[in-house]
C-alpha cells in the first residue's frame, strides 16, 4: 500500500466514493465524492496526538468490535495515508458542539471542522472494480448459534483479529468474555454457505483453508488445546492445500463431518450440539470458544455500482465476468474489468492472479491509440429510423443513443431524432435488431435480408 | 371471533385437560369455537410413513369440512397442526394434487382456509393486551420454561408463525400472565414423541435432557402447547427420575391451564387435578406468596 501511495503515476483517493460514471471505454467521465475528513491532508503529519487526546471511544470497525477506537482515528496502524478522519456521528464537536480537543492539540493546525466534501470530475480510460466481499449476515439468520447472547461466539474475522500480533490482544487467543485462554475451540464451517434454506447456495471456497490455518494456530499458540472443526465437506483444491490440511489434522485438529444445530451455555462453557454424520450419532462438545465461519457475500452497495457501470450480476450480487472460461476479468461493459471477490468468492492467490490479469488488460487497452473491435456490430439505416428509442432501452451495453440529424425533405430543411451506434461499445448481440419496429437496425453480417435468405434456403 | 375447532384424538384421551382448558379460555376471551362435526384423525405420524396421499387426504377432509363453513381451524395439537399445514402447502403448490385430494375425499377442497395453532390465535389474534386485561391472579414469582417442542415452529416453510430456532410466543404469554419466562436452550428440542415407548433407553434420555435443562435454567415448571410433549414430560417424569437417579418434581402445564388459573378459575376448573406430577402445591405456594406480599 505504501509503495502504491508513493508511486509517481498512482494517485490514491482514500475516503472517497464514486458517485457517477458516464462515457464509454477510453472516455469514462467519473464523478468522485472526496469526503470531508475534517482534517487538512496537506498539513497533517500523522503524529497521532489528536487520537491520543480524543476523549470519545467507539467500537473499532477494523477490530471487529473487539477493541475501541477514538472519534478521530485512522482505521489501523498501517493505514495509508496515515491521516485521520473525524467520525462525525460520534465526535462531541459535531454531536454536541463542544470539546474541540483535537484542534487545540494539533501541532500542524490541520484540524478543519469547516471542511466540506469535494466533488472531483475526471476522465479515465479504464475502470477496474475491486470492491471485495463482506461476511454473510449470520448473526441474525443463525439465531441458534447465539451471537450477541454469548460473547464467546465469534466469527472468523474476529478470530483473525485475536490472532494477529497487531490486534487487540497482541496476538494472544483469548475469550472475549473473561480474557481467559480457551482450551477447547470449536469451528463451525459453512455458516451461510451451501445452505439454500437460510443462506447462499454456493461454496465460499476460501474458508476451508483459512479455517485449517486458524486451527493450526490455536494448536500452535495454546499448549494442550483441543480444536474441533465441524464441516460439510473439506474442499482443498489448490497447490499444497491438501498437504496443509493434513498437517493440521496430524497436529491434532479433530474434523467432525456434520452440522451444528445449536450452541448454548452451561456454566462458563458453551455446549455445541451437532451431529457426526460419519458415526451417525449426535455429538455434544463443551467448548470455551466457538468460531463461526460465515459465507462470503459481495460488499454492500454492489447493486448501486452495477447500475452505475452497467454490470451484470449473478443471483447473489457478484459481478458477472464476460465469459466464465475465456474472459474471466472482462465485463460486458467495454473498458471495465473485475478483480477479486467482487466477481465471486476467492482466496488470496486467486485474487492476486485475477488482479494482475485485470491490470494487464487495462494496460493493453491504454497502450493503444485506436481500438480494434469485432466487425459484427449493429448499424442503423437512418433513412428509415423513426427515432422511437426502443433500441436504446434494450441495449445491454449502453451502446446506442439518440442523435438529431438535419435533412432536406420536399425542399424544406427539417431535423429529426435517429438512433446511432457506438461501435466501440457494441458487442453484436442483436437485441436492437429484433426490437426495431421499422427494421432500421441491422447486425452487420446477420442482416434481416441475410437471415431471410438462409430461411429460404432451408425451406425451398 | 369464530373459528372451527379440531380437537384431534389426543384431546379426547390423554390430553382431556388441554381440550377442557382451551374451550374454557377461548370462551372467556370471547372466541367462539365450532367443533367440526364428524372430524377424523389427522393421520399424525402413522399415515405419512405409509402413504403420501393418505397423509394428505386425512387432514384435507377436515380442512374441507371447515372450508364449507368458511372458517379457519384452530388446532391445539402440534402434530395435527403440522399435518394440516403440510396439506395447505401441497395444495398451494400443485393444482394437480388439489384435484387428486378432492377425488379421494369426495368433497370440494379449494385450500381457502388455514389451520392455526391455539397459541397463534390467542396471542396474535386476541392479543396479549386483551389477555393481560383478564388476569385476576397473576402468576407472580413463577419461573417457567416455555417449551415448544419440534412441530409447532418447524419446518419453517410450512409453519412460520414464530422463529423456528428461538420462538418467543409462549414466553411473551407467560410474561403477560405475570410469570417469569426463563431463557433456556431446549425450548425446541424433540421430546421423543413415541420413542419413549418404542426405544425407552433413547426416549427417556431425551425427556431427561429437557427436564434437566429447564431445572438448570431455574424453572420451577414447564409450559407446553402439545399433548405428546406433555405426556412425555409429565407421565414419564417418574420413570426418568428412576432411570437417571435424579429428582425433578417439575409440574408440566398446558399454557391454557395457566391462562385459566390466571383468569381466576380454580385449579380444578382449569383441569389441573389430572396431572401425574401434582402442580397444586406449586400453585398454592405461589398464591400464598402473593397474598403475604
Amino acid at each position: 500500500m505504501v509503495a502504491a501511495a508513493r508511486h509517481p503515476n498512482i494517485e490514491l483517493l482514500t475516503y472517497s466514493e464514486v458517485e457517477d460514471v458516464s462515457g464509454y471505454v477510453g472516455n469514462f467521465e467519473v464523478t468522485i465524492r472526496k469526503k470531508a475528513r475534517k482534517v487538512d491532508a496537506t498539513k497533517c503529519r500523522g503524529c497521532g496526538v489528536c487520537w491520543e487526546k480524543c476523549p470519545t471511544k467507539v467500537d473499532s470497525e477494523f477490530e471487529q468490535g473487539l477493541a475501541k477506537r477514538k472519534a478521530i482515528y485512522i482505521p489501523f496502524a498501517q493505514a495509508v495515508p496515515a491521516i485521520p478522519v473525524i467520525d462525525q456521528e460520534h465526535c462531541l464537536y459535531f454531536t454536541k458542539g463542544r470539546c474541540g480537543v483535537c484542534q487545540k492539540v494539533c501541532p500542524a493546525k490541520a484540524i478543519d471542522y469547516e471542511q466540506q466534501d469535494e466533488i472531483i470530475k475526471d476522465k479515465f480510460g479504464a475502470i477496474i472494480v475491486a470492491t471485495g466481499f463482506e461476511l454473510f449476515n449470520w448473526r441474525e439468520v443463525y439465531g441458534e448459534y447465539g451471537y450477541g447472547k454469548y460473547p464467546d461466539v465469534i466469527d472468523s474475522m474476529q478470530f483473525e483479529r485475536l490472532n494477529v500480533s497487531s490486534g487487540p490482544t497482541g496476538g494472544k487467543i483469548l475469550r472475549p468474555s473473561d480474557g481467559r485462554e480457551p482450551k477447547t475451540v470449536v469451528f463451525i464451517k459453512c455458516v451461510g454457505s451451501r445452505d439454500e434454506a437460510k443462506g447462499k447456495s454456493y461454496c465460499s471456497r476460501a474458508c476451508c483453508m483459512y479455517t485449517a490455518k486458524h486451527a493450526h494456530q490455536v494448536l500452535e499458540k495454546i499448549p494442550g488445546a483441543q480444536v474441533i472443526v465441524f464441516y460439510m465437506d473439506i474442499r482443498t483444491p489448490g497447490k499444497a492445500y491438501e498437504e496443509f490440511l493434513e498437517r493440521t489434522i496430524h497436529e491434532g485438529a479433530i474434523y467432525v463431518r456434520g452440522r451444528v444445530s445449536k450452541v448454548f451455555p452451561e456454566g462458563d462453557k458453551l455446549i455445541v450440539k451437532g451431529e457426526d454424520t460419519l458415526l451417525g450419532r449426535p455429538v455434544e462438545v463443551a467448548a470455551d470458544l466457538v468460531v463461526v465461519v460465515p459465507a462470503m457475500v459481495p460488499s454492500r452497495g454492489w447493486d448501486k455500482l452495477a447500475k452505475m457501470l452497467g454490470l451484470q450480476t449473478d443471483k447473489d450480487g457478484f459481478f458477472q465476468e464476460a465469459h466464465p472460461k475465456l474472459r474471466p476479468v472482462e465485463t460486458f461493459t467495454a473498458g471495465v474489468f473485475l478483480a477479486g471477490a467482487c466477481q465471486g468468492p476467492k482466496d488470496i492467490p486467486d485474487t492476486v492472479a485475477q488482479a494482475s490479469a485485470a491490470a494487464a488488460k487495462a494496460i493493453l487497452l491504454l497502450s493503444k491509440d485506436e481500438m480494434a473491435t469485432e466487425p459484427m456490430v449493429a448499424s442503423v439505416d437512418q433513412s428509415v429510423c423513426a427515432g422511437c428509442g426502443l433500441c436504446v432501452e434494450v441495449c445491454p451495453y449502453k451502446a446506442i443513443s439518440l442523435t438529431t440529424i438535419a435533412e432536406r425533405v420536399g425542399g424544406r430543411e427539417i431535423t429529426r431524432q435517429v438512433a446511432t451506434v457506438n461501435t466501440g461499445l457494441c458487442q453484436g448481440c442483436g437485441s436492437c435488431a429484433v426490437t426495431c419496429p421499422s427494421s432500421a437496425m441491422n447486425l452487420k453480417g446477420f442482416t434481416n435480408e441475410q437471415i431471410l435468405a438462409e430461411v429460404d434456403a432451408i425451406c425451398l | 371471533m369464530k373459528y372451527a375447532y379440531y380437537p384431534g384424538c389426543a384431546l379426547e384421551t390423554t390430553a382431556k385437560e388441554y381440550d377442557h382448558s382451551t374451550r374454557l379460555v377461548a370462551r372467556h376471551l370471547g372466541v367462539e369455537l365450532w367443533e367440526i362435526p364428524d372430524w377424523n384423525c389427522c393421520g399424525a405420524s402413522a399415515a405419512h410413513r405409509v402413504d403420501h396421499l393418505l397423509a394428505l387426504a386425512l387432514p384435507a377432509r377436515v380442512l374441507a369440512l371447515a372450508e364449507e363453513q368458511g372458517l379457519d381451524i384452530v388446532v391445539p395439537c402440534a402434530a395435527c397442526y403440522n399435518r394440516m399445514k403440510a396439506v395447505e402447502k401441497a395444495v398451494r403448490e400443485s393444482e394437480e394434487m388439489r384435484k387428486t385430494i378432492e377425488e379421494i375425499i369426495e368433497r370440494s377442497y379449494k385450500g381457502s382456509v388455514s389451520a392455526r395453532s391455539v397459541l397463534d390465535v390467542l396471542i396474535n389474534q386476541v392479543g396479549l393486551e386483551s389477555i393481560k386485561a383478564q388476569v385476576k391472579r397473576p402468576l407472580a414469582g413463577l419461573k417457567l420454561a416455555a417449551y415448544y417442542g419440534c412441530l409447532w415452529v418447524r419446518p419453517p416453510c410450512i409453519t412460520a408463525f414464530d422463529d423456528p430456532e428461538d420462538p418467543m410466543t409462549m414466553d411473551r404469554l407467560v410474561e403477560a400472565l405475570g410469570g417469569e419466562a426463563v431463557p433456556w436452550p431446549y425450548k425446541t428440542e424433540c421430546c421423543g414423541a413415541s420413542l419413549p415407548t418404542a426405544r425407552t433407553d433413547v426416549g427417556l434420555g431425551m425427556v431427561y435432557q429437557i427436564l434437566r435443562r429447564a431445572q438448570e435454567a431455574g424453572a420451577v415448571a414447564i409450559v407446553t402447547a402439545c399433548p405428546i410433549c406433555h405426556l412425555n414430560l409429565d407421565m414419564r417424569q417418574k420413570q426418568v427420575e428412576a432411570a437417571f437417579q435424579e429428582e425433578f418434581n417439575l409440574p408440566i402445564f398446558y399454557f391454557t391451564e395457566l391462562m385459566a388459573v390466571a383468569f381466576g378459575y380454580s385449579p380444578k376448573e382449569a383441569g389441573l387435578t389430572t396431572h401425574f406430577v401434582n402442580p397444586l402445591p406449586l400453585l398454592e405456594s405461589s398464591l400464598e406468596r402473593r397474598e403475604t406480599a
